[in-house]
């Protein structure tokens, strides 16, 4: 188990743990508040011609702090017939989905926190916990909008999981590993064609892959225009209709990070990760600035994700689901298709 | 299987044609500003005619009680006596007046609909475009006409209506 930290001194276990503990917060929550502030609150702003939040610190920054202080101020109401322990448990079951994914995903040739060889795997499994979490928010909250709205999520994220591991099983053809690590680096010495200047990102050879991706995400994190399970003109906001306070802002918490650990992966397999051309992806600097230029890499894809939330209207039910089975299903086997021709082909 | 609607697809010259107008919107804000403005600090300047508050020339009127018989709300609560004036000319009947006691407009109750100066005839009800006079109890917004009055000055000059539209033309006392 070497890390980034060996370099300094030989760390007990549980100093290793405690310090991975803190870091893995820090990298779930800062992209999370990175995300809220700069596209959530400024630029939804922006794209419907006002300011935004202004009074919170400079241009509102502290905002976000100070929604959380709302937050964890506010009653925790638990409807009489609920059931009680599974309702109290749901957000945090989705939480834990977005804690145990971020873990795959490596800032540094040394910095990372875990390295299985079926790093991204991994990934797509962990990531599938949040519809537990979903199903029992929307059931154990006894109330028929949440039940709806849990039910409209499983079907959805049911069916997106698909056309989303399916994407990404063109990456890893073309890497030839499941490692994530693995992936980073096949890109960062990639050819393309011969030359090897700003290495072989994924994105140029699985653009389909990467758009894919991208529709796939942005269902998973049930945002517009996918976002029925929470359609507030039909069923108020679906499964978390009854949550109040600090279970709602773990709901929140959990599908900001998610949003921010899902670009984190796209920037991992389609944009080189935390490599940029230039310097030797083997060298110690990436340790210290790869997590810098994942960020920037990550609000890039945001920023895309973002966009496509603040433009387009909400799908219909059976608009969404002809779009996962009849479209994106059928152009991402027909991108594993291709891209294992071209792989024997080359 | 034959009532499954037609497969709808995304059409998407006009999808990247929306992403097009966030982004114009997102940079136009960033660079001439938004529509909006920080309130408290900066003020936007009402229309002319805009609807803010019910403002009362008391030297015009009569306590005839048009106003308050029209008013949907019964918001407006007049009352009066009558008096003698002294006649216009040496050895005349001595006139009888009314004098205004009490001209209340409740606007907790008031739904700005206008009748009230609309039915006024003799120009002592006006609107002006002064909006900030909200209060921390509800019982404070029942105006009295020392209140409505000071709004008068307030008032801006008539307005031409569009062309064709023939309606009352106010005369702001000045």
């Amino acid at each position: 188990m070497n890390s980034a930290l060996t370099f300094a001194v030989e760390l007990a276990w549980w100093q290793q743990t405690s310090i991975r503990a803190v870091v893995g917060l820090l990298a779930v929550l800062l992209p999370a508040g990175t995300l809220v502030y700069l596209f959530l609150f400024k630029m939804m702003s922006f794209m419907q011609s006002r300011l935004g939040p202004m009074e919170a610190g400079p241009f509102g920054s502290l905002q976000l702090l100070a929604e959380v202080g709302k937050f964890l101020q506010k009653e925790d109401i638990i409807p009489v017939k609920a059931d009680r322990i599974v309702f109290k448990a749901a957000p945090f079951v989705v939480l834990i989905s977005t804690f145990l994914l971020v873990l795959v995903i490596p800032a540094g040739p040394d910095a990372w926190f875990i390295d299985v060889d079926t790093g991204i795997f991994l990934a797509l499994a962990v990531s599938s916990i949040s519809v537990i979490g979903i199903l029992m928010a929307g059931w154990a909250s006894s109330s028929k909008y949440s039940l709806l709205g849990g039910l409209r999520a499983a079907g959805q994220l049911v069916a997106y999981e698909l056309p989303l591991v399916l994407a990404v099983m063109g990456v890893v053809i073309q890497a030839g590993t499941l490692n994530v690590q693995g992936i980073v680096m096949a890109q960062a010495t990639g050819e393309i064609f011969g030359w090897g200047g700003i290495g072989n990102p994924f994105i140029i050879t699985q653009f389909l892959g990467f758009a894919i991706f991208l529709v796939a995400v942005q269902a998973e994190l049930t945002q517009p225009p996918f976002d029925m399970p929470v359609a507030e003109s039909e069923i108020v906001t679906g499964y978390l209709t009854e949550y109040t306070g600090l279970r709602f802002l773990l709901f929140f918490i959990g599908e900001f990070a998610t949003a921010g650990i899902f670009s984190a992966l796209a920037a991992t397999l389609f944009l080189g990760g935390w490599y940029v051309p230039g310097i030797d992806p083997t060298s110690d600097l990436f340790n210290v600035i790869g997590p810098a230029i994942l960020l920037g890499k990550v609000i890039l894809v945001a920023f895309l994700i973002f966009w496509f939330r603040f433009t387009y209207p909400r799908f219909r039910e059976d608009q969404l689901q002809q779009l996962a089975w009849k479209v994106l299903i059928p152009l991402s086997l027909a991108n594993i298709v291709l891209t294992g021709i071209l792989k024997v082909v080359f | 299987m034959s009532a499954l609607p037609k497969l709808a697809l995304p059409r998407v010259p006009g999808l990247v044609k929306g992403l097009g107008v966030t982004l114009k919107t997102m940079v136009r804000t960033l660079t001439k500003g938004s529509h909006t403005v920080q309130y408290p600090r900066v003020k936007e300047a009402p229309t002319p005619r805009a609807r803010g508050v019910i403002t009362l020339h008391e030297d015009n009127c009569t306590a005839c009680m048009l106003c308050a018989r029209e008013c949907p709300d019964w918001c407006i609560y007049i009352e009066g006596h009558k008096y003698k004036a002294p006649p216009r000319r040496p050895g005349g009947k001595p006139r009888q007046k009314n004098a205004l006691d009490r001209f209340d407009i409740d606007f907790a109750l008031c739904m700005y609909c206008g009748i009230c100066v609309e039915v006024c005839p003799f120009e002592a009800l006006f609107w002006s475009p002064e909006f900030e006079y909200s209060e921390p109890r509800i019982a404070d917004l029942l105006h009295d006409k020392s209140k409505l009055g000071q709004w008068m000055e307030t008032v801006p000059d008539f307005q031409e209506y569009e062309a064709g539209s023939e309606a009352k033309k106010l005369q702001v006392p000045r």
